[in-house]
Order: structure tokens, then sequence, then C-alpha cells
């Protein structure tokens, strides 16, 4: 990105929420490239670790030697207590005016941050969300079957929702810190449902929302989380929102 | 006559309220049809046997649509290959760095 789109930039400070488990390698390639994509950005990253046993925790006090205590912060909990929570705890332990929330996992690349960013700056919205479903974005490593079930899944949203975003289940998003706050007590559903919550709620509450394309790799092949018992909490998470929001 | 979207919100006062849950949107909409149609019915500016077999159309239609998208987005299914690629290359430039620095990204 070039130097000057970064003059609007001023004392912003970005905390980047990264809940993990068993992620001993990822997380480091993930802190890595944050890093090399936000230069000249006041940045820290909240790693929100659920006791992993692999030894997470280990190199992500490995990177706060390389990088500095002040910006890779290592915020564990003794065990698995689910993700929603996860950013509750990880927001709690911001000091940024914004919060970016993404997957460990690398199907969240480091190098549309920039993008992020730079809409926010652009169009002063309160969430920029990243979605999958428009040119310049796109998924890699899912079956025909979880396509299928993604864009039914997204028709019966779009239909009976009108929720305003393309993307409702994804979970790359840049939010200002007090509108997650004030999004993230309200909301209940847990899994698949929780991003979709968040974003419902957000555009119910009358926030600005904007999108910016991502790219979705899925390197765990074969490992489709999508089941019978996921389309039916999808469902049973659709009815929800239809009554509640 | 339904003015639904952001009209009511305003969200520097704390909570901002909703006018309306969502469903009871989609209900009045669902009315806004059904009075509409009985008024059809009623005026009988077109044959009844038509005006009966109207909501059966719009049941039909909406169904059809929704496959339509379906099938739609399936085909135009956003892909990138390239990226799987891209993503490779990221991941060893990032190990051979951390590698140097001394971070234990040998395992795993």
């Amino acid at each position: 990105m070039a130097e000057g789109e970064w003059r609007n930039l001023g004392k912003n400070k970005y905390s980047i929420i990264v809940p993990t488990y068993n992620e001993r390698l990822n997380i480091a390639l993930i802190v890595y490239l944050i890093f090399k994509h936000l230069r000249g950005v006041d940045f820290e990253i909240i790693v929100v670790d659920d006791g992993s046993p692999d030894g997470t925790q280990d190199i992500v006090k490995q990177l706060q030697q390389v990088y500095g205590e002040d910006r890779v912060l290592l915020r564990a909990r003794p065990r698995k207590l689910g993700l929603g929570t996860a950013y509750i705890h990880g927001l709690k332990h911001a000091s940024g005016n914004f919060v970016v929330i993404m997957d460990a996992d690398l199907s969240h690349h480091p190098k549309y941050l920039p993008s992020f960013i730079k809409k926010q700056l652009e169009t002063g919205a309160s969430i920029v969300t990243g979605t999958r479903y428009v040119k310049g974005g796109g998924v890699h490593g899912w079956n025909l079957m979880r396509k299928l079930t993604s864009r039914g899944a997204n028709v019966l949203a779009q239909t009976f929702l009108w929720p305003g975003v393309s993307d409702l289940t994804g979970s790359f998003r840049l939010y200002k810190k007090s509108a997650l706050e004030d999004i993230i007590t309200s909301v209940v559903s847990k899994g698949y449902v929780f991003q979709m919550e968040m974003i419902v709620r957000a555009s119910r509450k009358g926030y600005r929302i904007e999108e910016v394309p991502i790219t979705f790799v899925d390197r765990v092949f074969g490992t489709s989380k999508l089941g019978g018992s996921e389309i039916v909490e999808y469902l049973k998470g659709l009815v929800y929102l239809l009554v509640t929001t | 006559m339904l003015t639904f979207g952001k009209l009511t919100y305003s969200q520097d006062k704390g909570a901002p309220f909703s006018p309306m849950k969502h469903i009871f949107k989609i209900i009045s909409l669902l009315a806004a049809i059904s009075a509409f149609w009985v008024g059809l019915l009623q005026a009988s500016i077109i044959p009844r046997t038509h005006t009966w077999l109207l909501p059966i159309y719009l049941v039909v239609s909406l169904g059809c649509y929704g496959l339509l998208m379906v099938g739609v987005g399936l085909m135009q299914f956003p892909t990138c290959p390239q990226e799987a690629v891209l993503l490779q290359q990221d991941i060893a430039e990032a190990k051979g760095f951390l590698k140097d620095k001394g971070v234990d990204v040998g395992s795993d």
C-alpha cells in the first residue's frame, strides 16, 4: 500500500484478536504475515489460547521475544470455552480503538488487513466485513456439496433476514471497538450461527457496515464442517434471528 | 406504507431500539399481499378462477427464484486456486524468517 494512503491513520490503534486451539505452527506464520503486511500501522496481536496441549503458548512466548511483548499479547484461558467468550476475553485486554477478528488457521490471510483499514478510513464504517462472494473474493478447497450448502444457506438468509451484507458467516472482520462491545453482549448463539447473529444484530442496530473482498483457502481438506446437524443448527439460528431481531 | 430499514435508529444514544422484530415485518408484508389479493377477489377485475390461483403462482415463483439463485450462485461460485499456491509461498517465507529468529517452527 502506498505511503500516502496511510495519512488518515492518525492515532488509530488496531487490536487483532486471534483465538487459538492447537495452532502452534499457524500462529507463528500468521504473526509473521501480520507484521509483514501492516508496516507503519499501530497494532497489537492478542492471542487468546484455550489451553492448547500442543505448545501453542510456548510458540507465542517465542514470538514475543522476536516482536515484543507489547505487540504480541498472550491472554490464555485454562480450557476450551467457546469462540464468543474468546472474543470477549480478548476485547477486555484490547487497547486499540479498532478491533480485528480473524481465524488462526490461515484461511484468513493477513494481506487483506490493509484493505479493511483503508475501507474503514474511506467510509467511516463501524464494521468492515470480509466477503468471499463478490468479485475479487473467492474460496479454495471446497467440494460441490460444501458450495451447495453455502449458497443455499446464503439465499435463505438473504430472503428472510435482509441483512444487507453478502457474506453472513464469514468471520474476518474489523470493528470499531465500541461497536463490538455493544453488539457482542447481546449475542447468544454458538458456533456457526454466532458470526451471522453478530452481523445481523449490528445491521439492525443501524451500524454502518462495509464489505471488502477476501479469499478463503480451506487447507483442511476432507473435513467438511457442514453435516446434517450443522444444517439443523443453522436453520434454528435463522428462525431465532427472525423472531428476536 | 411499509417503511423498513434504518430510518428510526439513532446509534449515538446508547442502546438503539429495534422498531419491529423482523418476523413482524415479514408478516405485515404477507398481510399486505393477502389484503391486495382479497381486494382482487372482491373487485372481480380479472376472472375469479384466475385470482384463486394467484397465491399458488406466487409460492411457485418464489421457490423457482430461490432455486435459480442457488443455481446461479453455484455456477458463478468464485474460486481462487492461485491463492493456495501463493499461500504456500508465504508459508515457506515465514518459516525461513522465523527459523532464523529462533522460533520453533520445525515440528508440526
